[in-house]
């Protein structure tokens, strides 16, 4: 039963770590809060399924498209609603990015309508009897690609051309002009990257909890935002290994608590508030101070 | 008519919503939480003149006192941190109300609480309250506090160094700010006779800042405006009200790129003088801001 429960903690936690990853990647180039991130995931999800519902594609053809879908959803925002703005008013791409959070969730509501729409069950689910627990296949499958894409990540942050690029503006934006780097660029392949990890992690919940809903995203944005503290600001290792800590904690929560009272919410918000009030740069050491 | 009624008491309530999102902003606290002590004041009052029996006006007030309680808890942790530290906290805030209240079976729970007896009077309620608080800006702008305010807002540094008690300056602005989201629960309340924690939401907290934003933020007059225009405006056209969301959202970003200060920025001052000058009189001090 433990077991069990560390496995189901594991995928639900790299799936926060996927969303996490996003809001601190563009926290660390722009300094902003990307409000919209959960709406894009949330539109990721369902551009997955309908990927799939339309093409019959198999999911590993449907799922790098859905990816690449939301990644161009991404791109798109920051063309029009974050590029735009002038740089001397601070607040102007916060709020900018609340009205694209808006205007997503309101036209899925629209689309979709406001219940779950069932996801396609493209893999066959297999349970797996490992000893005295068992393992679903899909937990495996989103697991090892959650991970496998956090890994990718860090070694193109840390070791491409590209990735250093983006580590330079996070720096300073004007520095890195001055040496050549194209900021307009890389604050486009951030907004790219970041959304298709959304995308991924959208498309990872549809396949975990068979219902997606217009508002997952702003579920999963709150989740995301708190895992995003708990590694620290901008720190992207700390927001893949905070993400696991999360999901392990709040379902090692669910069976320690009482059951009768929906505590899950209540938890993570807690621990955000405590780490917001005792340690503000979170486990791992935060790109920016609180001053 | 009665119609009429409710959608001018609705605005005057966005309006009181977006003035509470002003105040804490005024030294420069953004909070994403309004909605959560508007929840607050809310279910106060209802609690109040439901169970305890108490007539309008104290049911309200003790909203407003609920709401500027948590609001002084609230911005203690909220003093030592800035930015976007300070809109998760808020955000954290409003989500912990919106679960607690769900969770609560002695307010109704996620089913909402019913039954709040209905203050046929709510229109001269909220207009009372916006007049009350038009005069108290007007005054606060040439008070020491509201100095300090506008100091503390600009450069919270130089504020200090000059001698600005920047906790107590913070602090109160935040605290005003949660009594004013609170009273304007109370009489949200009374006005829909039903509140249930959905209506208390995230979204809606961030709906008040689109009325606070879109009317501008450098002047008082900004949120009032911006709440009586997105709240008229959609509800006199059908079809706007249908896209009502995705107008706002679109609006906002327009905004942000076209002009961010808002509709009504200090640069507008002189086309208030215009209009206001019969109504108010003393020209010379809105020009002077």
């Amino acid at each position: 039963m433990f077991f069990q429960q560390l496995i189901n903690g594991l995928t639900l936690g790299a799936t926060y770590s996927l969303v996490a990853i996003g809001y601190t990647l563009i926290f660390g180039v722009l300094g902003l809060l990307h409000f919209a991130h959960g709406e894009v995931l949330m539109a990721g999800a369902f551009m997955g399924l309908y990927i799939i519902l339309w093409s019959g594609l198999p999911l590993y053809i449907a799922f790098p498209l859905a990816v690449v879908a939301t990644a161009l959803l991404g791109i798109l925002i920051d063309i029009l609603a974050i590029r735009p703005l002038r740089k001397d008013y601070h607040l102007a791409p916060l709020l900018s990015t609340i009205g694209v959070t808006i205007v997503i969730q309101n036209l899925a509501v629209k689309l979709f309508g406001g219940y779950g729409t069932r996801f396609p069950d493209v893999i066959e689910t297999i349970y797996y009897k490992v000893g005295s627990f068992t393992i679903s296949s899909i937990n495996i499958i989103s697991l090892s690609v959650s991970i496998s894409m956090m890994i990718f990540l860090y070694y193109f942050i840390s070791r491409s051309k590209t990735g250093k690029a983006m580590r330079a503006v996070a720096e300073s934006h004007v520095m890195a002009g001055y040496l050549g780097v194209n900021v307009d660029r890389i604050v486009l392949i951030t907004f790219g990257i970041a959304s298709g990890l959304a995308g991924a992690a959208g498309m990872m919940i549809g396949l975990t909890f068979h219902t997606i809903t217009p508002f997952i995203g702003l579920t999963f944005a709150l989740k995301g935002l708190v895992v995003m503290l708990l590694g620290g600001l901008g720190n992207v290792v700390g927001a893949m290994i905070g993400g696991l800590i999360l999901g392990l904690a709040e379902v090692l929560a669910i069976m320690v608590l009482p059951t009768e009272i929906n505590l899950q919410d209540i938890f993570a918000f807690g621990i955000m508030i405590i780490i917001l009030i005792f340690k503000p740069t979170g486990l791992f050491g935060s790109k920016i101070t609180t001053n | 008519m009665e119609y009429i009624i409710s959608v001018l008491t609705i605005a005057g309530i966005h309006s009181i919503m977006a003035l509470s999102f002003y105040v804490p902003f005024m030294t420069g606290q953004i909070s994403l939480g309004q909605a959560g002590f508007m929840s607050i004041g809310a279910y106060t009052s209802a609690i109040c003149s439901v169970k305890f029996g108490l007539p309008y006006f104290p049911a309200v007030i003790m909203g407003g006192i609920s709401a500027a309680v948590f609001g002084f808890l609230l911005g203690l942790p909220a003093l030592r941190i800035k930015g976007v530290y300070l809109l998760l906290l808020t955000l954290g805030f409003g989500e912990i109300v919106r679960v607690t209240a769900i969770n609560i079976d002695y307010i109704g729970g996620a089913g909402g609480f019913v039954g709040i007896p209905y203050q046929e009077n709510s229109l001269y309620y909220v207009f009372g309250v916006i007049v009350i608080l038009v005069i108290f800006f007007r005054r606060l702008k040439k008070s020491r506090i509201g100095r300090a305010f506008e100091a503390v807002g600009c450069d919270e540094n130089s504020a200090e160094v000059i001698g600005i008690n920047i906790t107590a300056v913070k602090l109160t602005a935040f605290t005003s700010g949660a009594f004013l989201a609170g009273i304007g629960g109370g009489i949200f309340a009374h006005f829909g006779e039903y509140i249930e924690p959905l209506m208390f939401d995230v979204m809606h907290g961030v709906e008040f800042i689109v009325f606070a934003v879109f009317g501008g933020i450098q002047l008082f007059w900004g949120p009032i405006f911006g709440a009586f225009v997105l709240t008229i405006v959609p509800e006199s056209l059908r079809f706007i009200q249908e896209w009502r969301m995705e107008l706002f959202g679109t609006l906002l970003v327009v905004m942000m790129i076209v002009r961010p200060q808002g509709v009504i920025g200090t640069d507008t001052v002189g086309f208030f003088k215009m209009i206001f000058k019969s109504a108010l009189g003393r020209k010379k001090e809105v020009g002077e801001e």
